[in-house]
């Protein structure tokens, strides 16, 4: 991930009219809380589905987690993370996994993405480099999502058709670990910008 | 087809109750890929590698095929290649009504399902279909048909959405915005998928290797219509089918700003199903969401043939198996603009590409009833993102059309004289008269002041019209009494010496040039030797435009050959040469190449230049402007105001010499404005035709909005452009040519 790669996210994003808020991994939970509507459903994130940095990825409280089809049907906001982002396009990758993100992100007015910027490539043809052995290997079904739903069928530009009407992302920096690291001079730099 | 009325007033009538918003919805989608594309730094080469795919893919298809049935089996779904339509319509009812017991079924907008006419099929067997696609729900509520391959119902507005809304729902408080509209079709539509037992989604793409299939949406319906049903059915033509995943990319990247105009869509969905969500159980809804319910997904990949792999066959038509119906030959296309899908389209596809899917999957009659359309003003060339040669498919349909459509009856021997071409007896006359054209131009000429003062009589005119379907309220051109090559030769040939010249060149005659417009090839002439060109004008066969445009392909091919033949030894000797006639010279570039060996070809291609091309060329290479006219020097009936208005021919536009003429007037000093409409709508003789004298006006009637009332002086290239500036206008333009030439 480079500065110009988040850059550019960001303004495809603004310009799809997707909000977006950036915090360190520390303020997911908080980032989460502030962007959700209520009442919320989320799918729990990956990080906290595996072993390693347990719960680094907290999701707020008041997310409900593991939900059932009578509380999709009742949320306002669905929280689910994106397994890549794409800069070029301000696309994320959302994975159709056995968790839910699929009908999280889908049946509901409010979509919040979380994005780690580690996993931001620049473009298509790396999105698909990332795509083409998990479809072979592990048969993955991914959605690569743009901005909220839309249709121009009844006359007029209209978001929200079937999908959610409003997406926002969070997009999360890595922890800076050590000066040694070569963008941390850019990243500073940015930073101050914002 | 003269003859057939009833194709003029079908015309007429969608042009008054449908063209409106066709054309507002079309001209914006063609400006946003205008724009769109614009933004890509590597639109060329994406664009090369999309078309390098489809080739691969389509050659490899019988191994593509029994790859992806080992890839998607791998995955837990079943393949099934139906050889038509009804053999997937038996396959997809058994699998619905009788062994799923369905009684509904929810659909993502799919061209090739509504190719097979699977909704019909399933309402016979008793299960109900929902179009969950807002435009396509519409379609379907109003019982009418897609008048776009993508976006289905632009030709509605939204007031009559609005209408059809309250009509068939009675609704207490009646929609109306556009939100409001969208909110209500998102709920209703919300339910029937919710409840429904199978999705049906098409497919854009699909990887052989990994069985992963592509979907372009921008609503998220095909994402519902699989998420929300255990049983996923997915109907595409077999030539969806490319090598690998990573194919995608270039695509993606493609097909909506090719296509509306988005940079992206808003779901590009890459789905190897069956897929792994869980299937949400709306009745239960009490628990969990994620409970393992993704193992019982039900998964069918239906491969249409339906006459695709005799098109793969078929050298002509196979070029149209790389489509991917991005529609963007659609919007590009005037006529299509005007006239929107259900004039210009045949069962189930429209647009120019469609006159090769309607040939090779409904056949030749279909695709005939349309076909004219495409005038062959190649403006959707360089908009297709594959690369297609659409005007090319629509003249060898043409071409296939006139050779077995034939009347033995029609009274041919009247007109063997006029018609001295290589096609069968008994072709349309209008057809026939009009690929003959440059021995109608010649006898014309022989004969001018008794040919113009005939054509121009009510009761020729009436015949005209009647037998050959010739509009009457078109000027018919006017034959000069001494064409460009007598003239030449009466003044005594050239004037600068070949060896006191810097270059050499044949200026071209072509037919229009040498019997009709003869004044700006005097123009050219004087241009050029005011620029010390040693100039030739010999007597040349003319390039087969007329007859290609009426898809005469033999006739055409051999005047290509004796063009070649005649020009060979002059580009030998190092002449260039120089076209006046747009349409002309895309033929010596472009068509020539599937006439003459590869060689011929592009030798003859790289001699030629437009004849404001070769002047630009001159004038970048030392070239004298003061010996031409600048704006301020005219005083004659030539107006001489420094501001022009100027259209480019649409050929001129396609083969990248329609701006030349913009610099070289620029150089000179004038102030010149470019015309924003591709194709003045004329189109060589289809604006002549009764049947389409309405339309091709329609065309044109931007450039009147842009130039009808300017004080510029008018210049255009093509004669056709000429003939429908003057009837826009009121005023014929001249040729950049003339403008620019000293006086005689």
């Amino acid at each position: 991930m480079s500065v110009a790669e988040r850059s550019t996210f960001k303004r495809r994003l603004d310009s799809l009219g997707v909000t977006v808020t950036e915090g360190p991994e520390s303020a997911c939970a908080a980032l989460i809380d502030e962007a959700a509507g209520s009442p919320a459903v989320g799918v729990a994130l990956s990080d906290d589905r595996t072993e390693s940095d347990a719960a680094a990825l907290a999701l707020p409280s008041r997310v409900t987690t593991d939900p059932t089809t009578a509380d999709l049907r009742a949320a306002h906001t669905g929280v689910t993370d994106a397994s890549l982002g794409v800069a070029e396009y301000g696309s994320v990758a959302l994975e159709a996994d056995s968790e839910g993100t699929e009908p999280v992100s889908l049946f509901v007015e409010r979509h919040v993405v979380v994005l780690r910027e580690a996993d931001l490539v620049p473009d298509m043809p790396d999105a698909f480099e990332w795509l083409g052995p998990r479809t072979r290997d592990e048969s993955v079904d991914v959605v690569f999502a743009t901005g909220p739903s839309a249709t121009a069928d009844m006359g007029g530009l209209v978001h929200g058709a079937h999908g959610p009407k409003e997406v926002h992302v969070v997009l999360l920096r890595e922890e800076s670990t050590d000066e040694a690291d070569d963008e941390a001079p850019s990243e500073a730099e940015v930073t101050a910008d914002e | 087809m003269s003859s057939d009325a009833s194709k003029g007033d079908r015309i007429r009538e969608l042009m008054a109750t449908e063209g409106d918003a066709v054309a507002e919805n079309t001209r914006g989608f063609n400006k946003g890929r205008i724009e769109s594309t614009g933004r890509l730094g590597d639109y060329e080469e994406l664009k090369a590698d999309a078309r390098e795919i489809k080739e691969d893919a389509i050659a490899r298809l019988p191994e593509l095929l029994e790859q992806v049935k080992t890839s998607v089996e791998a995955n837990g779904g079943t393949v099934y290649v139906a050889d038509d339509a009804a053999d997937a319509n038996r396959y997809i009812t058994e699998l619905t009504a009788e062994e799923r017991d369905a009684d509904r079924l929810v659909k993502s907008k799919s061209m090739t399902s509504e190719e097979i006419e699977v909704n019909e099929a399933l309402e016979a067997e008793g299960v109900e279909v929902v179009e969950t696609d807002l435009g396509e729900w519409v379609l379907q509520l109003a019982d009418e048909a897609p008048s776009h391959i993508v976006a289905p119902a632009i030709h509605k507005s939204r007031e009559s959405i609005a209408a059809l809304f309250a009509e068939r729902f009675d609704p207490e408080d009646p929609p109306e915005t556009a939100e409001e509209l969208t909110m209500f079709a998102r709920e209703r539509l919300g339910e029937l998928i919710e409840d429904a037992d199978v999705g049906m989604t098409g497919a854009n793409f699909i990887a052989a290797d990994s069985g992963t299939m592509l979907l372009v949406t921008s609503e998220g319906n095909a994402r519902k219509t699989v998420t929300a049903t255990d049983t996923h059915i997915a109907v595409a033509g077999v030539e969806k089918l490319v090598p690998t995943v990573e194919d995608f990319a270039p695509f993606v990247e493609l097909i909506g700003r090719s296509g509306t105009g988005q940079d992206v869509t808003s779901y590009i969905s890459t789905l190897t199903p069956p897929v792994g969500s869980p299937v949400p159980d709306f009745e239960d809804d009490a628990s969990p969401l994620a409970d393992g319910s993704a193992d019982d997904r039900d998964f069918h990949l239906i491969l249409i043939d339906n006459g695709r792999l005799s098109m793969r066959d078929d050298e002509q038509l196979k070029e149209t198996l790389y489509c991917i119906r991005c529609s963007a030959c659609s919007n590009a296309c005037g006529n299509f603009q005007s006239v929107g899908g259900h004039a210009f389209g045949g069962e189930t596809y429209s647009g120019g590409i469609a006159t090769g899917w309607e040939a090779g999957i409904e056949g030749l009659d279909t695709a005939a009833e349309f076909n004219d359309l495409c005038t062959g003003c190649s403006r959707c060339v360089p908009a297709c993102p594959v690369g297609i040669d659409i005007p090319w498919i629509n003249t060898v349909v043409r071409d296939r059309i006139n050779r077995g459509e034939t009347d033995p009856d029609q009274t041919d021997w009247l007109f063997d004289e006029l018609s001295p071409d290589e096609e069968p007896a008994g072709l349309d006359l209008s057809t026939r008269i009009v690929g003959n054209y440059e021995t109608l131009a010649k006898w014309g000429s022989l004969t001018a002041p008794v040919a113009n003062r005939l054509a121009d009589a009510g009761p020729v005119r009436a015949i005209a019209e009647r037998v050959a379907g010739i509009d009457r309220r078109r000027d018919l051109p006017e034959f000069a009494s001494e064409s460009l090559v007598d003239w030449f030769e009466a003044r005594g040939g050239a004037r600068v010496p070949a060896e006191s010249a810097t270059r050499e060149a044949v200026l071209y005659p072509d037919t229009a040039t040498n019997y009709v417009d003869v004044d700006r090839g005097k123009a050219a002439v004087r241009v050029l030797e005011a620029l010390d060109v040693h100039v030739k004008v010999p007597d040349l066969p003319g390039s087969g435009r007329p007859p290609l445009s009426q898809g005469m392909i033999a006739t055409a091919e051999l005047a290509a050959e004796d063009v070649y033949a005649s020009l060979a030894t002059h580009v030998d000797a190092g002449r260039d040469v120089v076209v006046i006639e747009p349409s002309d010279l895309a033929m010596f570039r472009t068509e020539y190449e599937k006439f003459l060996p590869a060689a011929s070809h592009e030798r003859l291609a790289e001699a030629s230049y437009d004849v404001m091309e070769y002047c630009f060329g001159l004038l970048e290479n030392g070239g004298d402007p003061a010996a031409l006219r600048a704006p301020t020097a005219g005083t004659g009936p030539v107006a001489s105001g420094t501001r022009v208005a100027y259209h480019p021919h649409c050929q001129a536009r396609t083969i990248g010499v329609g701006e030349h003429a913009t610099a070289v007037m620029e150089a000179l000093g004038y102030d010149v404005r470019v015309s924003d409409t591709e194709c003045c709508g004329m189109a060589g003789s289809f604006g002549y035709k009764s049947d389409y004298y309405e339309l091709s006006m329609d065309v044109g009637e931007p450039i009147r909005e842009q130039f009808g009332d300017t004080d510029r002086t008018v210049v255009a290239a093509g004669t056709s452009c000429t003939e429908q500036i003057d009837a826009l206008l009121g005023d014929a333009p001249m040729h950049p040519i003339e403008l620019i030439a000293p006086r005689a």
